[in-house]
């Protein structure tokens, strides 16, 4: 992933089109395109080409899913996040459940605990209340849930038309624990790669009601707010390098994220990652690769060896971490990029998904 | 090409002159257009590319075909290899390490 | 999935494979036709695991890939007209056109959707008579049966604004193609499962006559390949130059006559040009005179279209067995994924992407 330029005095309007290292699609193609909102190597080229040097100086942006900032001698996670899932609501869940744990979980990620958070909805034109009624009372038993309060917000309406009834966005603070310091970037060569449970299951719950595939089935979407597992493993006193929730791109792009970030490979074994029967058929009948498939109520986490088996007991001893598994290490070989060990004991990289996946038919 | 895969018929009905069934993929179930295979039953299996039964799913032909993959090298272990217990039999030496009365122009190293 | 996943056991794809050692005395090319037999090579590290003294050789069996690059842009050009909306296979998004591709054609406005099965395409044409409804019908002989019964049902039900836009290819010719060229390498043939279960058999005796080589239907999962090729070694090593149906779960001789019966109804034979190969006689189907309404081609003149291809992809190679993806020049570096110069790195299926998703490791230098 080329750097980007940090302390270059560019004015908004003119964007360098010729400085970028990659002949990027960007180029090629004048608008947004759906690409851009996948999660994987377009998005970050979005971020890396466009809005990080319009945004110029005042820009400070480090790789991890929440920004850490020193207050008043305290280390606080701010993040933010938006959700603009269709449709609003999905076997498991709503919009409003994933608008807060998401941003939950973003700061968890950093080893906060998640204090305050912010909602902001854009609604469109039209939509019936008592379908924003339930997506509200979603929003609000799942802050309960998850320990935050909900304490500004905002509210706008745009014509009908634009915006698929209802958006969201979520901004939070939390109060990150003094004794760690997780960053993707400290992933190391040695660690061992865990994931916190079952893969897949949100992207398939989602996809089984959108219009044009419909099928049915029993999987229903993980969200879940983490920040009660992770406080679970940071009390075991494990030095917890780097943590990540592999939502939009699945867990491919989140361990290409940190492989690229930390210049390590990452090295997975397929036979152990726990994929569950009806994703791993949901998949097979679209084409779909389960490593690509949205999670919202899951976490990779990267630590020593050493610290393997405390971190695994405590999240197998949690509600959300009942099927932890360790799917892979950080080797020297191949740093940034993450391959894996097939079943039948070949090996094939796990790239970073483009945009987002299709339905296949050949 | 033509990622089709197996399914369990459900059910089936007529839906506005066409054929239909709700077709189980373990677990995962579709609705899939029968027209093809106008005679299926429920609880046979078929083979679904984009929406559509193509043929029919031999159960006994996948068993076999699995039993046969079970019994690769069973023969092998059992007896040595075929050459050798031939090649003993009528007297001669092992055929694979001599080229004289190994056919092959290229023998493999 | 039962009947797919005990076809993955890793325990029998090691005695298949000890049986394809135990088999092989020499070297021997064997080319997979098709796409979906490539992507399941490579994806699961069959090829590393087979003898070095097999070769697999890809073939063109990506319809993505191998559909023409004029007909790409006539899809563009339809599906950009305000009044359309323009169905696809999700496949199709991503494959360049001479200067875009659909995504981007969404993303100026085009209406552009991805469907499983090309009768949701019909449901979005009665959904919306007020529109005209195309529906990109691109495949092998696998998915023309589907793409047939759809326009059929349009006829019988009078839904007048959908149309097909078709492209459909046949694998006999391909192969004949193929074995015709002078640096042809290829000894042996695992037929496209998938197509056999619609087509039969029938027409590859001739061929393995005609051209003294092996065909072995072979299915996709990792036993089937192993199998195919184990099946095409032992005829390869005894001389032999058969028919062989190593897919007999799902392939039937004869294949589905109700389907056959229906394709020749609707469809009719014609020269078509593979993207990257070149034009192959009668390798291709179109709407018959009887269904000519229902064509999209028709139905829109398509006018003004300039084709280019990007002087530096060497995808027609690739699709021939020539070159293996990473010996052209651009693999990796021009043409990626996410930039791709031609059809087989877009395609999920082709051979380049293949290769760069799964095997960059080994091949890059990048």
């Amino acid at each position: 992933m080329p750097e980007t330029s940090n302390g270059r005095s560019v004015s908004p309007a003119t964007i360098d089109m010729e400085a970028w290292v990659c002949p990027a699609p960007l180029r090629d193609s004048p608008n947004i395109v759906m690409g851009h909102g996948g999660g994987g190597a377009m998005s970050g080229e979005l971020i890396e080409h466009l809005f990080l040097p319009a945004f110029g100086p005042a820009a400070d942006a480090g790789m991890g899913d929440s920004a850490i900032i020193e207050v008043g001698g305290a280390r606080l996670a701010f993040s933010t996040d938006s959700f603009v899932v269709k449709p609003l609501a999905f076997p498991g869940g709503t919009i409003g459940d994933l608008a807060v744990n998401g941003t939950v979980n973003d700061l968890a990620m950093a080893g906060a605990r998640p204090a305050v958070l912010s909602t902001a909805f854009i609604l469109e034109e039209g939509t019936p209340l008592d379908e924003l009624a339930r997506v509200a009372q979603a929003v609000g038993t799942a802050a309960m849930a998850a320990g935050v309060k909900l304490v500004t917000g905002d509210t706008k309406v745009v014509d009908a038309g634009h915006g698929d009834g209802v958006y969201i966005n979520t901004a939070g603070i939390g109060l990150v624990d003094p004794r760690v310091d997780i960053r993707p970037q400290r992933a190391a060569v040695g660690d061992v790669v865990i994931v916190s449970g079952d893969i897949g299951l949100h992207g398939v719950a989602v996809m089984s009601c959108r219009a044009g595939l419909e099928f049915a089935t029993t999987v229903t979407s993980d969200t879940a707010p983490l920040n009660g597992l992770v406080a679970a493993m940071i009390e075991t006193g494990a030095d917890i390098h780097a943590m990540r929730d592999p939502t939009r791109g699945g867990v491919a792009a989140t361990l290409n994220e940190i492989a690229k970030a930390a210049k390590v490979g990452i090295s997975l074994d397929e036979r152990v990652i726990p994929i569950p029967a009806e994703v791993r058929d949901a998949c097979g009948l679209l084409g779909l690769d389960p490593l690509y498939v949205a999670n919202e109520g899951k976490l990779i986490a990267v630590v020593p060896a050493d610290d393997a088996d405390r971190v695994l007991e405590a999240m197998r001893s949690h509600p959300y971490g009942g099927r932890a598994t360790v799917i892979g290490r950080c080797v020297p070989e191949h740093p940034g990029m993450v391959s894996a060990r097939t079943a039948l004991g070949g090996t094939r990289v796990v790239d970073l998904p483009i945009g987002e996946q299709l339905p296949r038919i050949c | 090409m033509c990622l089709a895969v197996p399914g369990k018929i459900l059910s089936v009905e007529d839906r506005d002159g066409t054929l239909m069934s709700e077709v189980d993929f373990g677990g995962v179930k579709k609705d899939v257009c029968m027209q093809y295979i106008p005679d299926a039953e429920v609880g046979e299996y078929v083979v679904v590319h984009v929406g559509f039964a193509l043929q029919r799913l031999d159960e006994e032909s996948a068993r076999r075909t699995l039993a046969e993959f079970e019994h690769l090298g069973v023969l092998k272990e059992e007896f040595g290899d075929g050459f050798e217990l031939a090649a003993r039999q009528a007297g001669l030496g092992n055929p694979n390490a001599s080229s004289e009365t190994n056919g092959n122009a290229e023998v493999k190293s | 999935m039962k009947y797919l996943d005990e076809f993955s056991d890793p325990a029998l794809a090691g005695k298949l494979i000890d049986e394809i050692k135990s088999a092989t005395s020499r070297r021997w090319s064997i080319m997979e036709v098709c796409g979906g037999q490539t992507h399941s090579i490579i994806r699961h590290g069959i090829d590393q695991l087979l003898p070095d003294t097999i070769e697999m050789i890809h073939g063109p069996g990506c319809p993505v890939c191998v559909t023409p690059l004029e007909t790409i842009d006539k899809a563009l050009e339809i599906a950009s007209r305000p009044d359309v909306i323009f169905c696809s296979f999700g496949d199709m998004l991503r494959v360049p056109g001479s200067d875009k591709d659909l995504f981007q054609v969404k993303s100026q406005g085009g209406d552009v959707r991805v469907v499983y099965s090309p009768l949701d395409a019909l449901t979005v044409a009665r959904e919306n008579p007020d529109k005209q409804v195309v529906f990109f019908g691109i495949g092998f002989e696998t998915t023309a049966p589907a793409n047939a019964m759809t326009v059929y049902q349009a006829k019988r039900l009078g839904i007048e604004n959908f149309s097909l836009l078709v492209s459909h290819v046949l694998v006999p010719p391909a192969i004949s193609a193929i074995m015709e060229s002078p640096t042809c390498r290829v000894q042996a043939f695992l037929a496209a499962g998938h197509v056999c279960t619609v087509m039969g058999t029938e027409e590859y005796p001739p061929l393995c006559d005609k051209y003294g080589i092996p065909i072995v239907v072979t299915g996709f999962e990792p036993l089937d390949i192993l199998e195919g090729i184990r099946r095409t070694v032992l005829q390869l090593e005894s001389g032999r130059h058969e028919l062989e149906n190593a897919y007999p779960r799902a392939v039937q001789g004869l294949g589905n006559p109700a389907a056959k019966a229906m394709l020749l109804d609707v469809f009719e034979v014609t020269d078509r040009a593979w993207r990257g190969i070149g034009m192959i006689p009668s390798s291709g189907w179109r709407l018959s005179h009887a269904y000519r309404e229902y064509d999209a081609e028709h139905r829109f003149s398509v006018t003004d279209i300039h084709t280019e291809e990007s002087a530096d992809c060497r995808s027609g190679e690739v699709l021939q067995g020539l070159i293996k993806p990473h010996e052209c020049a651009a693999f990796g570096t021009l043409c990626t994924p996410r930039n791709p110069l031609g059809a087989t790195m877009v395609s999920s299926e082709g051979a380049c992407a293949a290769y760069y998703l799964y095997r960059r490791l080994e091949v890059t230098h990048a």
